[in-house]
């Protein structure tokens, strides 16, 4: 609860930062925020488009919160995207197999590839002592190289582009994606005007994954032997190796489930959204936006979830001010950066939350 | 022997941002707080500068400018850190965030919406002395004078005492807090310096795509480089050789490697030698307390 209502007064402090920001450079705040709302909820295309926006940010920042569990700072998180998307790319072209086989095994390659991944960082840390932040920077750099020389490959690259062929129809998971184009699907859904809308954009059961992901893990956390095993070396490696507890294999373990997290991210972006992968020219954020969701949903599953939707809300809903006022939508980043800064500092925020808990008991 | 010098001269320019920042890291580290929010104070620096250097016409200004960028951000920083003992790792997250949202969103308000810097003329750029840019001479410079302070003066001693062993520190009647801050703060300022030298020397204008990641390989430099000056900055010229060498075999059409598998060299090259030779790391032993 007091950490539910840290995060809470980080938040709103935080969208206060972007109040005076954006009232310094003279735009008026209420009226950017109100066109943020109105952006965000006002049509059900644009719940559609949050959730297709919050399904990757819930499952990187699951990825981080999870490795966060265990005292490790994943910022590997956009390197293991990369192997995830790539994977689901790849697999999704070359094999041809029905949906009901195609889906799973495209998603478990891609899973597997991007949890060997993650756990290289892990077996380094833990055979080598590398330390993971190192590592993992330099496998995000390997991983969009890698991703790119793959892109590039003849056969898999798309002739005069700078991406790669689409996936085969079989793997999307976009919902009903054949029946909206349908006769029967266009004349249903016209009569239906709010699911019309809201069918629009690609949804996909990217964001089904991410909710179960969410339940999965909270349940290995919170319900099993080797949850409490991760947890127990996250508070202390050295009163966990006492117990018993192989320390070593346990990093690289939680490290390989992170990996596999943030793969299932890009999996389901290519098999819902994009279809196709293309040539990086840097890191898209991903992991970034996932350390921020982590750390605003205080490192737990559930908090990942709402903060993923949180800030997906954020982001989309921040482009529509670059229209309707010329204000810079950037300004999303500084909130974002203001939250983050705020969570650092507890002890800023320690008397007003004292006192709310105070209340709140008399209640 | 001109290609030889291709090389070395190419290796230099693009080790200057990493140097600058990356010794930055050192001064933070050593005083005993993680500064992982280089990047987010190299952006901040490299839009600050161009900015200045475009609005005076004067480079050097410009290059003073990209340090203050760097050091607004670091003062930030310090505040959570020292003053308030916050996370460092989160906070420097957040300067990340804070340092791109910011330069972005200046930049949008200055130049009519966009989000890069209209290109500066050559004469309003860094000078080129001898075939290099004046940040070049200034970054070796720099390496210099760190190792100087770190092993022969008095302050480089307390820095380094506040951040192996603070309490200590303070029992000896040392102001930690204060060191602490010099540590963060001349960080900050260097690598809005290595950002500057990005976006007024090596290209001539400032765009988000600019720094991309640089921040974090300074930050893996200092760690190659065992927190030592001399060695960080040898560490820095590793990651700029390799760059350096994507682009001279990336100019031959004699030789047919793809550029993309080049590229991961640096970092494939990073991971085996920290896996093979590097033996344990010693960082700081109060870093991050």
């Amino acid at each position: 609860m007091k950490k539910f209502l840290f995060s809470i007064l980080c938040v709103l402090t935080g969208l206060l930062v972007g109040a005076i920001i954006l009232k310094l450079s003279g735009i008026s705040p209420l009226e950017a925020y109100k066109i943020m709302w109105m952006g965000a909820f006002s049509k059900p295309s644009y719940w559609a488009y949050i959730i297709i926006r919050s399904t990757p940010l819930i499952l990187t920042g699951l990825s981080v919160a999870f490795a966060f569990q265990t005292g490790l700072f994943n910022i590997g998180t956009e390197g293991q995207f990369i192997i995830g998307s790539l994977s689901a790319a790849y697999f999704g072209y070359i094999l041809h197999f029905n949906p009901w086989i195609q889906i799973p095994l495209v998603l478990g390659l891609s899973i597997f590839f991007s949890s060997l991944y993650g756990g290289l960082a892990g077996f380094m840390k833990a055979r080598f002592g590398v330390h993971e932040v190192i590592s993992t920077i330099m496998l995000n750099w390997i991983a969009l190289y890698f991703s790119n020389y793959i892109v590039m490959i003849e056969g898999f690259h798309k002739p005069n582009t700078e991406t790669s062929e689409y996936i085969n129809p079989s793997t999307s998971i976009t919902f009903l994606e054949n029946w909206k184009g349908s006769d029967s699907g266009i004349s249903w859904l016209s009569q239906h005007p709010t699911l019309n809308e809201f069918m629009k954009p690609s949804v996909n059961a990217g964001i089904l994954l991410a909710l179960i992901s969410v339940l999965l893990i909270w349940i290995l956390l919170k319900k099993t032997t080797f949850g409490f095993k991760l947890k127990a070396v996250g508070l202390s490696p050295e009163a966990a190796r006492y117990a018993g507890i192989n320390v070593n294999k346990k990093m690289s373990q939680s490290m390989m489930i992170a990996g596999g997290l943030s793969g299932l991210a890009g999996a389901t972006q290519v098999m819902g959204v994009s279809k196709n992968i293309a040539i990086l020219a840097t890191h898209e954020g991903y992991g970034f936006d996932g350390i921020a969701v982590s750390l605003i949903g205080s490192n737990v599953p559930m908090g990942s979830m709402i903060a993923g939707f949180f800030l997906g809300t954020l982001k989309y809903a921040g482009q529509k001010i670059q229209s309707a006022l010329e204000a810079p939508s950037e300004v999303i980043g500084i909130m974002i950066g203001a939250i983050i800064f705020f969570i650092a500092v507890p002890l800023l925020f320690e008397r007003p939350i004292n006192q709310l808990m105070k209340i709140l008991e008399k209640k | 022997m001109k290609e030889l010098l291709f090389l070395i001269s190419t290796t230099l320019m693009y080790s200057t941002p990493l140097i600058f920042t990356a010794l930055g890291g050192v001064l933070s580290e050593k005083s005993g707080i993680i500064n992982i929010g280089l990047e987010g104070m190299m952006t901040l620096g490299a839009f600050s500068a161009s900015l200045v250097a475009l609005k005076t016409g004067n480079p050097w200004l410009g290059l003073l400018a990209g340090g203050l960028g760097g050091l607004f951000l670091s003062i930030i920083h310090a505040i959570a850190s020292i003053k308030y003992k916050g996370n460092q790792v989160v906070s420097g997250m957040a300067m990340n965030f804070l340092g791109s949202g910011l330069a972005i969103f200046l930049s949008r308000l200055f130049f009519d919406g966009t989000s890069m810097t209209p290109p500066l003329d050559l004469d309003k750029k860094i000078p080129v002395y001898l075939g290099q840019y004046a940040t070049v001479y200034l970054a070796i410079l720099l390496t210099g004078f760190i190792w100087f302070i770190f092993s022969k003066t008095v302050l480089g001693l307390r820095l380094i005492s506040v951040g192996e062993h603070p309490k200590s520190a303070d029992a000896a009647g040392l102001n930690v807090s204060l060191y602490k801050t010099i540590g963060v703060l001349s960080s900050g300022f260097l690598a809005g310096i290595g950002g500057a030298s990005l976006s007024i020397a090596i290209v001539s204008n400032f765009r988000p795509t600019l720094i991309s990641g640089q921040g974090f390989i300074a930050i893996a430099a200092l760690i190659f480089g065992k927190w030592r000056p001399v060695q960080t900055a040898f560490a820095c010229l590793f990651f700029g050789f390799s760059q350096a060498l994507v682009i001279f075999i990336g100019g031959k059409e004699e030789i047919h490697i793809s550029s993309q598998l080049l590229s991961i060299l640096p970092y494939a090259l990073t991971l085996i030698l920290l896996v093979g030779f590097m033996g344990k790391t010693t960082s700081p032993s109060a870093l991050g307390e």
